[in-house]
């Protein structure tokens, strides 16, 4: 489990996370949801330690984040986030093969292809396997990326932001894989979305955050709701069900 | 492009090198060799062939970590300053040390070498405007400034004409007892090969090396203490020959990729072929003088950038 306690990040003398609790539970999809600039991502940095926190803690399975080892917390957590190395060119098969860096330092075993295999074969690549990444599409670019973190084999996988760039359809294949990790394989997925039906149709629970701090928390159903949707992103969103779904019709 | 073609490449090209000169060996001599034939064979054909490849594919070698640490395609030991601050430091040992042994030399151009190029990383680090084509001229411009703070020291104790011989690479000053500091980058280029899969990682970005668990801070600044002893190695006994470190990596990674472990062989050979190419025709074209290699490297070596210049835009 991911236990956040009164956490707070400041840049500069500004604070943009103010004193955040959470519990992240396993075996679950959790989304971190709300507008720009509500800490969303600024808070799945620290807890993946690309940022360091100024107060609070963070424990992942009971031990401070501060004391794991570096190479030991990359084969716990692993985290994606959306970035411009598309002048690297590697293939798809190189890319995910580097998820076993934890593992090997870059000395892979039969035990290490095998993961490999397997993370091509869950994320279907095998026909864009010696496809270089820069002459891939954005949704199968991001689906190496995701075989990569499967290779990497943490229990926690964190996302932020997985589907901007992508058009429904790869949105929706994305959103689908997510929801096998956790069916299938068990872990834990973390995202930031910005979507709130992506949301509602996908996760098990939701964490929106307003001005760096967690305003709303609990399950989905619960979350989704017009009050507390005007509170956090201060709109009237109407919600209809369709097929037992919450959809927020926020168009208009 | 195949490995083998590149081996036979070089093969073939180095059997040329050692019988072209100014004073003629042919190949079927070789076992019927005058006392000066041998002579020259030994004290100058072949230590100009080993230092030719070897400098070929440290430079090259050089260029691609580099490009890969700043995950910029067009930074290289001569676009980052960093031969500019092995030349002000090989100055700076020549006033400090009178009669400087080879090895202080090497040092002292070495720990230059270093803090330039750390220098730059410095300032790249800086740079809100991450164009590709803005941070090697920024590196350029930072260079031109530490060679001409070179140029003033040099010009005020009378050592011009030392510093400019540096300025130059050129092999025909090559002979045994004056080349052997370039040894020192071959264990440092199996070095570089040990840590091929980190220097990809890295050159994912900060976070995706964190990601991975790899001290990112680490791998770079080995990387660029591997770039600046092999720079100030090849500068000290050859001179600077540009482009190489730009042009070879880039061709490499056009047809294999950015995959650090499996380009390393391709840049080494490349580099070596390509001087070894270079080399043997700035000895034929004005036979029996010849062309000093900095010169036959920069006209062709420029050619080809701008061809991958236009390339880039094309492809962008």
């Amino acid at each position: 489990m991911i236990k956040i306690k009164n956490l707070t990040k400041k840049f500069g003398e500004k604070p943009v996370v103010k004193d955040v609790s959470v519990h992240i539970q396993k075996g679950k999809i959790t989304s971190f949801i709300g507008p720009n600039g509500a800490g969303k991502s600024t808070l799945l940095s620290a807890v993946s330690r690309l940022i360091k926190h100024d107060i609070g803690e963070i424990f992942i399975e009971d031990k401070e984040i501060k004391k794991w080892k570096n190479n030991d917390l990359s084969k716990k957590i692993a985290i994606l986030r959306q970035s411009n190395f598309l002048n690297v060119r590697l293939t798809v098969r190189e890319l995910i093969s580097f998820g076993r860096f934890p593992y090997s330092q870059g000395r892979l075993t039969e035990e290490d292809w095998q993961h490999v295999e397997e993370a091509i074969e869950f994320m279907d690549l095998h026909d864009l396997q010696d496809s270089f990444l820069d002459e891939l599409s954005g949704g199968q670019r991001q689906r190496a990326f995701i075989a990569m973190v499967i290779a990497q084999d943490t229990e926690y996988i964190l996302l932020d932001e997985p589907l901007n760039n992508l058009d429904m359809k790869h949105a929706v294949q994305i959103m689908k894989i997510l929801r096998r990790l956790v069916d299938e394989l068990g872990k834990t997925v973390i995202i930031v979305l910005h979507d709130i039906n992506f949301a509602s149709f996908y996760s098990d629970y939701i964490v929106a955050l307003k001005d760096g701090k967690i305003i709303k928390q609990g399950p989905t159903d619960e979350i989704i709701d017009q009050v507390n949707l005007k509170e956090i992103y201060d709109m009237d969103i109407p919600i209809r069900t369709i097929d037992q779904c919450k959809v927020c019709v926020y168009f208009a | 492009m195949k490995l083998r073609y590149l081996v036979i490449a070089l093969i073939v090209l180095s059997i040329v090198s050692l019988f072209i000169g100014a004073s003629s060996i042919r190949i079927f001599d070789i076992f019927s060799m005058t006392e000066l034939q041998t002579q020259i064979f030994i004290q100058s054909r072949i230590p100009r062939l080993i230092s030719i490849v070897i400098a070929g594919a440290s430079m090259a070698i050089a260029g691609l970590i580099m490009q890969q640490l700043t995950r910029n395609k067009f930074v290289s030991p001569t676009t980052a300053g960093t031969m500019d601050s092995a030349r002000l430091g090989i100055l700076v040992s020549l006033l400090i040390f009178t009669s400087a042994s080879p090895m202080q030399q090497a040092l002292t151009a070495f720990v230059f070498a270093l803090l330039g190029t750390f220098v730059f990383m410095k300032i790249l680090d800086n740079i809100k405007f991450k164009d590709a084509i803005f941070i090697p001229l920024v590196g350029i411009m930072f260079g031109n400034i530490i060679g001409s703070i070179t140029t003033f020291f040099a010009y005020r104790h009378d050592l011009i004409q030392s510093i400019t011989a540096w300025l130059q690479g050129d092999f025909s000053m090559i002979m045994s007892g004056r080349y052997e500091l370039l040894y020192l980058s071959v264990p440092i280029l199996f070095i570089a090969y040990f840590f091929a899969n980190k220097f990809t990682i890295a050159g994912m970005g900060e976070e995706f090396a964190i990601n991975l668990g790899l001290n990112h801070k680490q791998v770079v600044n080995i990387g660029l203490i591997i770039v600046a002893l092999v720079t100030a190695v090849v500068v000290l006994t050859v001179g600077v020959i540009p482009f190489l470190g730009l042009i070879i990596p880039n061709i490499v990674s056009i047809y294999q990729g950015d995959n650090l472990k499996k380009n390393l062989p391709h840049t080494a050979l490349l580099g070596a072929v390509f001087v070894l190419f270079c080399d043997i025709l700035g000895r034929v074209v004005i036979y029996p003088y010849e062309i000093p290699i900095g010169l036959t490297v920069g006209v062709i070596g420029s050619g080809v950038f701008i061809y991958l210049l236009l390339r880039r835009r094309q492809y962008a």
